[in-house]
């Protein structure tokens, strides 16, 4: 649903006037840039990334989601073994001022957490893409990747469905 | 990733916002309102959430919550309390007036004093906590919650309506958000920058104090209060000169905004009640561990709403009782978190808590059943279906650093 929303709008996009488009390219580019992260990754509606690696998927939170947290205090990780359908509540963050589930992007079983999250949960601030990541897992339905949305479509989404639905 | 505790509107844009805020001021019923210090979040990098119908930041851009908690603590903050509702009462029964609706005694206070109280219903459940400054024999100013602001005004009109049908002189007068502001001004330096714009010799305002005085050229009133177990104070200021008492109070770098969420954490280190949360008109101040706010002298007369049921409670006990909690570390456990005792019988529940900035660790505050209030009780509170180890603990679980007058 979401997807198609925002394919619906990127669309639209494209077929207004050049010098509007110049505007949204540019202004990719400098999101792109602000929340630099590998292109590969993929993201779901709920402000999760995935990056995976042959059929191991590693698990974390955006940028945008880190921001609207706050300093995370607290990690509840899922532990390995744990065997996760996409969109299943898997652990949870928690801020001084607020407490964040955290969902599975891609169905699978749990191979590794972040043991170093878990200790200091500030790097999902510091570090959302990189230090910061959650969990690993191995994907057991990676064909879900599809319902997901790569870095420019997640981008589009944040700049017009979580406004529209935080309205 | 689903924000659960937190507003939804936190997550909103700058822009959306300013378009929801336009559509908003053409229609009346339920539309947020802005406070006289509106500019000034928005030029602070406020992120405005609707807080009982009124646009409040969160917290600004320049800090983290856990920051600005930590900055109140060894320095000074102001928050914007301008939602809260502030009223004014006249006439020469205004005492007896008030004194029928809640369980202080207002005239054993001297003028110019201060006091937290509550205003009860008949069984002797909190309808809201305020406080009250008599300033002279027939004057009292009140300030109360902004989330219960109807139902005090309802309240406080149908009670005094009453009293003046029987021949006595009571008027009650409400300030609007758009007549009057009110900012508190928290923290270990707050007094001493607050001294230097001030005629008011603040070493003789005393914690529960209140008066009128200049504070940069404005006649405000100032009252030494709080809602952070800090010393400091919340200043009234007419709504046109907000802006500009904040901002002169804010030339010195010991002072910054701070807001909601820092406002949140550091009243659950002081042990404060928030209303909604913590108390409600389900429990009384017995149960809410509050029964201090029962007067003696009212003890002995017998004449406040639910006196029968709270002096029964006070001589025979209640079942179950408001403690603090207190984890070292974990998942912190906040509103609706289930208390249970070492055997994993359910025995209370959590009414509000969240990490500690000033501990480490978590704080919280809850009901259990009455044998299980003693500090250092060890109990076991379920964090999303996982039992964790927590203990009772005295509350504040940082100290006061109120002004009191040895």
């Amino acid at each position: 649903m979401t997807l198609q929303r925002c394919l619906f709008q990127a669309s639209k996009q494209y077929s207004s006037r050049h010098i509007l488009k110049a505007n949204i390219r540019q202004s990719f580019c400098e999101l792109r840039y602000k929340y630099s992260s590998n292109p590969d990754k993929k993201f779901s509606d709920r402000h999760e990334w995935v990056l995976v690696e042959k059929d191991i998927g590693t698990v974390g939170i955006s940028k945008y989601a880190q921001e609207s947290l706050g300093d995370v205090v607290f990690a509840q990780l899922p532990d390995p073994g744990m065997t996760l359908k996409a969109g299943d509540e898997c652990g949870a963050l928690e801020s001084v001022k607020a407490a964040s589930e955290i969902y599975s992007p891609v169905s699978g079983t749990v191979t590794e957490k972040n043991k170093e999250v878990e200790k200091k949960p500030g790097l999902i601030n510091s570090s959302c893409y990189d230090k910061g990541w959650l969990f690993k897992l191995k994907l057991s339905k990676p064909e879900q990747l599809h319902d997901l949305m790569n870095e420019e479509q997640y981008e589009t989404f944040l700049k017009t469905d979580v406004e529209k639905d935080h309205t | 990733m689903g924000v659960i505790n937190i507003p939804r509107r936190v997550l909103i844009s700058k822009k959306v916002l300013l378009a929801a805020i336009q559509a908003r001021k053409f229609s009346d019923a339920g539309s947020a309102k802005k406070t006289a210090l509106y500019g000034l979040h928005e030029k602070h990098g406020g992120k405005l959430v609707d807080f009982a119908g009124f646009l409040l930041p969160v917290q600004y851009s320049d800090m983290s919550v856990s920051s600005s908690h930590l900055f109140t603590r060894n320095s000074a903050s102001i928050f914007d309390v301008s939602h809260m509702l502030q009223t004014n009462v006249h006439g020469k029964d205004c005492i007896s007036w008030f004194e029928s609706i809640c369980p202080v005694d207002l005239r054993g206070m001297p003028d110019g004093s201060s006091s937290l109280t509550v205003f009860l219903n008949d069984k002797g459940g909190i309808i809201d906590d305020l406080i009250v400054t008599r300033v002279k024999e027939n004057q009292l100013y009140i300030v109360s919650n902004a989330g219960r602001l109807e139902v005090d005004r309802q309240h406080m009109l149908e009670t005094s309506e009453l009293y003046r049908k029987n021949n006595k002189d009571v008027t009650v007068d409400f300030w609007d958000v758009t007549q009057r502001g009110l900012i508190a001004v928290q923290g270990p330096k707050a007094v001493r920058n607050l001294q230097n714009l001030t005629d008011v010799p603040l070493e003789d305002l005393v914690f529960m104090t209140s008066r009128v005085g200049s504070v940069a050229g404005v006649e405000c009133r100032i009252t030494r209060c709080g809602y952070t177990g800090e010393d400091g104070v919340e200043i009234s200021i007419p709504a046109d000169k907000t802006t500009a008492v904040t901002e002169a109070l804010l030339q010195s770098g010991e002072v910054k905004l701070a807001g909601l969420g820092a406002r949140d954490s550091l009243r659950l280190e002081a042990g404060l009640c928030l209303y909604g949360n913590d108390i409600d008109e389900r429990v009384t101040p017995v149960e809410a561990n509050l029964t201090w706010l029962i007067a003696k002298r009212r003890r002995g007369e017998a004449n406040f709403p639910g006196a029968d049921i709270i002096l029964r409670q006070i001589k025979e006990g209640v079942s179950k009782r408001r403690v603090g909690i207190r984890m070292e570390s974990g998942a912190p456990a906040r509103k609706g978190a289930i208390l249970k005792n070492k055997d994993g019988e359910i025995i209370g529940n959590v009414t509000s808590g969240c990490p500690s900035p000033s501990l480490g660790g978590n704080v919280a505050m809850g009901y259990v059943r009455e044998q299980y209030k003693k500090a250092a009780t060890e109990l076991i509170v379920n964090i999303r279906n996982k039992d964790a180890f927590c203990t009772v603990a005295k509350m504040p679980f940082v100290p006061s650093k109120y002004y009191i007058k040895k």
